[in-house]
């Protein structure tokens, strides 16, 4: 993992709650500054606060920058609500009108690019997939948890990127067909086996919410194991790769330190069977293993 | 400095696949990506690729199917090379891995998609793209290619001869979006564009938030035409409270569209007496509102698309993905009820003009993608045509600029082959407010002559160019000096501590455009959107950053952000304004006709000093074999 010490490693049970309550809804300059310009169009929060149709958004800020986010806190936003709003629609309001330095990744809007996966109301969910109406309030949203803080929501991705890069997230054969031309056919059967691992959208929150990669670093983790599944089943590759690949997640940080949590399965947002699969790669060691003896 | 052979800006399908080509042909490559690859938008698609695999089929049967899908605004060379180089480039994906649907026979699987007389859309599930996206970065990853994530290039580096045609490209000027640090980035061979769509030029679109044209706008400000803008593909099946795209997949698979009465519109109606639903989209869309209008639509905004009767094995299947997105963005079953469907921006077919090589008339300087605008898609996309264009186009841009010699382009570029001069009556001028010696928080295109300099290298090169215009300096001078115009750029944003915040610009443009540059375009209409871009863009000179943090200032890159927008914005008006005429994706209230005589010509848009400059050139008809003979666009 990255070793910028003056960034916080976000904790769920972070200890700047009590200090909530200091931060008056609204009060920042920047509010303020806009809705005196904007004049009556947008409602003060407190009016929101009143009206039945916002919601209520407390929202993790810290930035390194700036004086006075430095030290961790939570935001109040009242966004006012409609039917349909996922919590990705409330940021964006609340960062267009009241804050226009709340920070956070997003794109697609669409449960695609992976980038908007957060901790909201304490567990590890995309943004754009969630809808408010599903959620108590207030919703507290906070980064992804276990991971370094960048700003606001936003974490540092490397050690993600890097565990996913471990495994050889690459399809290898030995065997091309000749021709340009020619496929190397594959069953539907075998496509249909390996189809849920390869609906990783990389947002990384079965690594946020792993136990066992909160505690090794070295831990390949839910993901990587399961790009790693994506090949070694894929009856294309061939045996003699999928030895290798074998040997990647046998590996002291590998399968073997999965301790059947589920918890990576739980929040996977394209519902990888991710726990399944590293069992399923546990028996294969077991199997290899005993070939070898 | 950092310095490569070859820079390609963007790390959808385009640039992936154009970093690959230029490293096998051996350069030394780097990509800049405002976005981490994998999170861009190409992800998102969903349909497929076309390609002519099978016997029956054949790429000359795809390219006329292109061609009278274009409504023969296609240049004939460009859409050939396509429809040429296809299948290969699919089955290199297979070759990679890539996850494609299978038939029994374990051969990839094809499908039927709007305006294609063969089922000849090869597909991953409704996650074409994803599949497409992971498996081109997959390869990446196995030749180490550099990839500088979340930085957001700002500018290009480009000379600054009188005439573009005379200019070059020698690097771009990128922002560290995690630290704040500006940096020119050298490129000894030559820059790729890959920045894909600009969907966020409207309210409601498909496409994803980083889409706003960025690529467009710096190479239009550099002094590359862009080529005929006016033609947006809106799809006729998005959500409609989110612009999520249903792709025409399911259409392809047999679905069915209903209006509220009940009837299957497009042959109730007439609109489409033999393909129904499979007409192509520009069609489809227009039927959709007619009905809309007409007062036959539900709610008065949508229409719906059924798909119950394919029954739940073949739904999971092939279009899963699609049960997903409905659930999830639109709460809606689609196993149990019809989804609703309008529709709403989706892909631009204009963009850079470049030839089938992808290089532009700036030598040095190539895109590729749906930013370029090579000419294969005319006035209207064929789906399953965009993927097909990043991975052939995308290639030949990478290798070319890596120095492989491709041979020499049948398209020109730039205002060195046949052109006609343009005109367009506009309610207020167009361009940058104040001309181009405006200062560099509106403009951004020029560096501009005042300001002061922080160095003595910054007045050095700045003397340099004063003293004769278009001084050759060398490449590195040429990045300084457009490192020295970023940094000022990006301290006047954040020195000024009050003004306007580039969201209620953005919203305003993207509102404007949406009600008047839509499907139905009306000259009354057109010309209101134009005045309210003036507005827009003299809001834009009091625009600032409020977040005072170089760390991750996401407010300053939408900002920038936003400037593109409107340089777009109003390319897009403009040409809608000038084309009187119908053709493809481009409806006139005044000018139902297609008109051969007047508009078999593409419309060009330069920057000509901070203004716009409107010119056509002729569309090319003649492919390698044949004419392709323009006839009434029939589905
Ligand atoms: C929902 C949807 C479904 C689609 N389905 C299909 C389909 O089924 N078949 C088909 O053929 N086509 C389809 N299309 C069209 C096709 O997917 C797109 O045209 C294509 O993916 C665009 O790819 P690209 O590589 O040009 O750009 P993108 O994938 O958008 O990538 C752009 C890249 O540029 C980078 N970038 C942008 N600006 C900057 C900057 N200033 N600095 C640095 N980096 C920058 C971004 O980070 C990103 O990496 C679909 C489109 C959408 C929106
Ligand atoms: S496996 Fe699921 S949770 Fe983990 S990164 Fe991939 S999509 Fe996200
Ligand atoms: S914004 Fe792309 S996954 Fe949520």
């Amino acid at each position: 993992m990255s070793t910028q010490e003056q960034k916080p490693k976000n904790q769920t049970d972070t200890d700047t709650e009590s200090a909530d309550e200091d931060i008056i809804a609204g009060s920042s300059p920047q509010q303020r500054r806009l809705r005196e310009k904007r004049g009556k169009e947008i409602p003060t929060p407190e009016e929101k606060a009143q009206s039945e149709d916002s919601i209520h958004l407390k929202v993790f800020r810290y930035d390194p920058e700036v004086e006075g986010k430095q030290e961790p806190r939570f935001d109040d936003f009242h966004v006012p609500y409609y039917k349909g709003m996922t919590v990705l629609d409330a940021l964006i309001h609340a960062r267009d009108h009241f804050d226009s330095s709340l920070t956070f990744r997003h794109s697609c809007r669409q449960a695609i690019c992976g980038s908007d996966a957060m901790f909201v109301n304490g567990r590890q969910r995309l943004c754009c997939k969630t809808q408010l109406s599903d959620l108590e309030e207030p919703v507290r949203v906070e980064p992804l948890p276990h991971q370094e803080v960048i700003k606001d929501l936003v974490v540092d991705m490397e050690h993600f990127y890097d565990q996913m890069e471990a495994v050889e997230p690459y399809f290898q054969t030995n065997d091309l067909p000749d021709g340009e031309l020619d496929e190397q056919r594959q069953s539907r059967e075998n496509r249909e086996k390996v189809k849920m691992s390869t609906r990783c959208i990389w947002c990384g929150a079965c690594m946020s919410s792993c136990n066992i990669a909160a505690g090794d670093n070295e831990y390949l983790g839910p993901a990587a194991i399961n790009k790693a599944y994506r090949f070694a089943m894929d009856e294309r590759e061939g045996t003699d790769m999928k030895e290798h690949r074998m040997r990647i997640l046998e590996q002291e940080h590998g399968v073997w330190r999965c301790q059947t949590q589920f918890s990576c399965t739980e929040v996977c947002p394209k519902d990888i069977p991710l726990t399944a699969h590293i069992q399923e790669l546990k028996r294969e060691a077991v199997k290899n293993n005993l070939k070898f003896w | 400095m950092y310095e490569h052979d070859v820079i390609v800006v963007g790390a959808g399908g385009a640039g992936l696949r154009a970093a690959i080509a230029a490293q096998e042909e051996g350069a030394d490559v780097a990509i800049v990506s405002k976005l981490h690859p994998v999170r861009s938008h190409t992800g998102a698609a969903e349909g497929g690729i076309n390609a002519a695999l099978r016997d029956g089929d054949s790429w000359e049967d795809h390219a006329y199917d292109t061609m009278k899908g274009s409504d023969y605004l296609g240049d004939a060379p460009a859409i050939e090379t396509l429809c040429q180089d296809s299948p290969k480039e699919t089955i290199q994906l297979e070759h990679w891995g890539m996850a494609f649907s299978r038939d029994d026979d374990g051969r990839v699987s094809q499908r039927p998609f709007g305006g294609l007389s063969f089922p000849r859309t090869t597909y991953a599930g409704a996650e074409t793209g994803h599949q497409l996206l992971h498996t081109m970065y997959e390869q990446l990853v196995k030749r180490g290619i550099k990839v500088y994530d979340e930085w957001y290039v700002l500018n290009l580096a480009v000379s600054d001869e009188e005439v573009p045609e005379d200019r070059s490209c020698h690097g771009i000027v990128a922002y560290d979006i995690q630290s704040g640090e500006v940096s020119g980035f050298r490129a000894r061979n030559g820059v790729i564009l890959a920045t894909g769509g600009p969907g966020q030029v409207y309210d409601h679109t498909t496409n994803a938030v980083a889409n706003t044209g960025d690529g467009v706008a710096m190479a239009y400000r550099a002094g590359v035409p862009m080529e005929d803008m006016e033609f947006i593909q809106f799809h006729p099946t998005t959500l409609p409270s989110t612009g999520v795209l249903i792709t025409e997949g399911v259409r392809g698979e047999g679905g069915i569209l209903y209006n509220k009465n009940g009837e299957r519109l497009m042959f109730e109606y007439g609109y489409a007496n033999n393909a129904g639903e499979l007409a192509s989209r520009d069609v489809v869309s227009r039927a959709e509102l007619t009905e809309i209008n007409a007062g036959r639509g539900i709610d008065d905004e949508y229409v719906h698309l059924d798909m119950r009767h394919l029954g739940q094995e073949r739904i999971i299947d092939r279009l899963e993905n699609i049960v997903h997105l409905s659930e999830d963005f639109e709460g809606v079953d689609p196993l149990e009820e019809p989804m609703p469907v309008k529709p709403g921006q989706h892909y631009a077919m204009g963009g850079v003009e470049t030839d089938e090589n992808g290089e532009t008339c700036i030598s040095g300087l190539y895109a590729a993608g749906e930013c370029a605008c090579a000419s294969v898609h005319g006035s209207n996309r064929l789906g399953g045509n965009a993927l097909p264009e990043l991975i052939v186009f995308g290639r030949r841009a990478g290798a070319h600029a890596a120095g492989k010699d491709l041979g020499t382009a049948k398209i020109t570029t730039g205002k060195r082959g046949e052109w006609e001069a343009g005109e367009v009556d506009t309610p207020v001028a167009p361009g940058a407010v104040g001309g181009a010696d405006e200062d560099a928080v509106a403009d951004g295109g020029k560096a501009p002559d005042s300001g002061e300099p922080s160095d003595a290298r910054r007045a050095s090169s700045r003397a340099e160019r004063s003293d004769g215009g278009a001084v050759a300096t060398t490449g590195d001078e040429i990045v300084d000096r457009a490192v020295d115009a970023e940094h000022r750029r990006i301290d006047r944003l954040m020195n000024k501590d009050d003004g306007v915040q580039h969201a209620e610009i953005r919203s305003a443009v993207q509102k404007s455009m949406t009600r008047h540059v839509n499907v139905f375009r009306e000259k009354e209409g057109l010309k209101q959107a134009l005045r309210d871009l003036r507005e827009a863009r003299e809001r834009y000179t009091d625009v600032y950053v409020d977040d005072p943090s170089r760390t991750y200032n996401t407010d300053l890159i939408q900002t920038i952000e936003t400037r593109n927008i409107l340089d777009l914005a109003e390319a897009i008006t403009l040409g809608a304004l000038a084309r009187d005429e119908f053709r493809g994706a481009h409806w006139r209230k005044e000018h139902q006709e297609r008109d051969d005589e007047n508009w078999l010509k593409h419309t060009m848009l330069s920057w000509n000093d901070g203004s716009p400059e409107l010119w056509y050139k002729p569309v090319i008809l003649e492919g390698e074999e044949k004419t392709y003979e323009p006839k009434i666009r029939s589905y």
